[in-house]
């Protein structure tokens, strides 16, 4: 019983103090001058913590609560400035790379001639899908460009109120023909993934230079490692530039501001490294090799241009027509 | 010449949103845009404060400095306008932005963006002072009437004021010293380079 009042008492002794402690510890504060700011939110303090700052609005537009945020500044940097640098040295030095690549190799050409005999490589709907994402894609190149570049190179030139007319279009343009070249994308995915998956014939054919350097035919399937990597880079980066090109176009449906930065970092960085790809792409497949047109022309190509870029394929579908065919057909060209 | 800024004293701002009303009605803002809008922070805690916030006619504007088709320009008062004959629509503007302010009516398929919209200053756009057409594309021109900004000259409390930066800034600092506190020129960091020393 004793022992029970004695700690209680202890107890309640050992409160009273924490309590008086308690009690005086804020007091000598208590008499300074009312500081109302002393406890309120600071700019910079917020600014450093997140920098952004965001509140409550009482509007019915609630992404308007972000009172500042000052990350469009290195966004401003990257549009002003990285950006037209990588764009510029990409395509220019794309350019500069196929002009002394012409002026030194020219033309790769038939070595064996023509044979007179053409093989199906294209069907139609295979270049209609080609062509279909191709007229999209350069609508889309140059009136993107024209984002970046047009107000330093083309507003000079053309004056305010006709490059923003132009501009006007432009934007329309690049907006709609995103769906067609989207789904050309995505068919192109679709219809040509079985041909292009890397194997060892490509590490062959990367070797030796892949016939641009010197004279040399290395085997190739259907598709070389070369027309691969271009698939990969129209695959890979047109679904890269859809997504983010779908995530500007829709603003905030998928994120908020910064989201939309960083979309439109991507965006245009793949674009224009996609820009100087296709240039080069463009190149070979026009005045960079004779008989590479016809392929996605006319969908055949000339049976030696076969032999000589893609031995293999050739072979394949040789084989493949073979039982059904066994005649030769007669040469009906010149020669 | 003046150098036009708003200031924000978010120890004044009770929140009633008044600056907003006026400015949406001054100016026959459609539905949907707010050239201006009060931001409470910590809501409900200790320390909340309010701040209104529009266009701040930063000096070296972002907005002006990527647009693709140039359509910005300041004023002889540093007031930052553009023009929506020239605008795309593209958004740009409202990336680089620091206080959220280029608005875009939702016009056309998928949402796309309109002819952007933003505070004036009350300063209308490179129309005619006072025609019907600066009118319709951005409002009152009170600044050619010699009236200011008319979000902070009805303000009840006087806690957002517009004018010349220098004049502002004194009466803030003025403020400041008689009460013995202030959390500063919310923005002005960001938008003008500067503080005010308080």
């Amino acid at each position: 019983m004793g022992s029970i009042g004695r700690f209680s008492r202890l107890a309640f002794g050992g409160w009273a103090l924490l309590l008086l402690l308690v009690a005086a510890a804020p007091a000598p504060s208590s008499a300074q001058q009312v500081n109302p700011t002393a406890s309120s939110v600071k700019e910079q303090q917020l600014l450093q913590e997140l920098n952004r700052i965001q509140g409550r609005v009482s509007i019915p537009d609630q992404r308007s609560g972000v009172l500042e945020q000052p990350a469009g500044r290195d966004w401003r940097e990257f549009r002003n400035v990285t950006l037209r640098w990588v764009g510029g040295i990409a395509i220019l030095g794309v350019l500069a790379v196929l002009v002394i690549f012409y002026l030194s190799r020219g033309m790769v050409r038939l070595e064996s001639g023509r044979s007179g005999r053409s093989i199906v490589r294209f069907t139609t709907f295979e270049r209609f899908v080609h062509w279909m994402t191709a007229t999209c894609f350069i609508i889309l190149a140059l009136s993107g460009l024209n984002i970046t570049f047009g107000r330093p190179l083309l507003l000079p030139l053309i004056g305010f109120e006709a490059f923003s007319e132009w501009s006007q279009w432009a934007k329309y343009a690049h907006n709609y023909l995103s769906f067609p070249f989207t789904i050309g994308v995505v068919l192109i995915f679709l219809m040509w993934i079985a041909g292009n998956i890397p194997n060892k014939v490509d590490i062959d054919w990367i070797k030796r230079g892949g016939g641009l350097v010197g004279h040399d035919h290395p085997p190739a399937y259907r598709f070389n490692a070369g027309q691969k990597a271009i698939y990969w880079i129209v695959v890979i980066g047109g679904g890269l530039v859809a997504a983010t090109g779908y995530e500007l176009m829709f603003p905030f449906y998928v994120t908020g501001i910064e989201g939309m930065q960083t979309a439109q970092i991507v965006h245009s960085i793949v674009a224009v490294l996609f820009v100087a790809a296709m240039l080069a792409h463009i190149y070979i497949g026009t005045i960079g090799m004779e008989g590479a047109f016809e392929a996605m022309g006319s969908g055949t190509v000339d049976v030696n241009w076969a032999r000589e870029h893609h031995t293999l394929w050739l072979e394949e579908e040789m084989a493949r027509t073979r039982p059904n065919d066994a005649q030769p057909q007669p040469a009906t060209a010149a020669e | 010449m003046a150098r036009m800024k708003f200031l924000c004293d978010a120890d004044r701002c009770i929140e009633c949103n008044a600056c907003v009303t006026a400015c949406k009605n001054e100016h026959e803002v459609p539905w949907g845009i707010n050239r201006r809008r009060v931001v409470t922070i910590n809501d409900g805690k200790p320390g909340e404060r309010s701040i209104s916030m529009a266009c701040m006619h930063c000096a070296d504007a972002p907005c002006a400095a990527v647009c693709p088709v140039n359509c910005f320009y300041t004023t002889a008062d540093g007031v930052v306008l553009h023009s929506k004959d020239l605008c795309i629509g593209c958004g740009y503007c409202f990336y680089a932005c620091p206080f959220g302010a280029p608005q875009y009516p939702k016009v056309g398929n998928f949402g796309s963006r309109g002819k952007m919209d933003k505070c004036t200053f009350c300063a209308g756009g490179p129309e005619a002072d006072g025609s019907k057409e600066e009118y319709d594309k951005y409002g009152a021109n009170r600044l050619a009437e010699g009236k200011l900004p008319l979000c902070a000259e009805m303000c009840s409390t006087k806690s957002l004021l517009a004018g010349d930066g220098e004049i502002i800034a004194q009466i803030y600092k003025e403020r400041v010293m008689k009460r013995g506190y202030g959390s500063g020129a919310w923005g002005w960091k960001t938008a003008y380079r500067e503080t005010i020393e308080s």
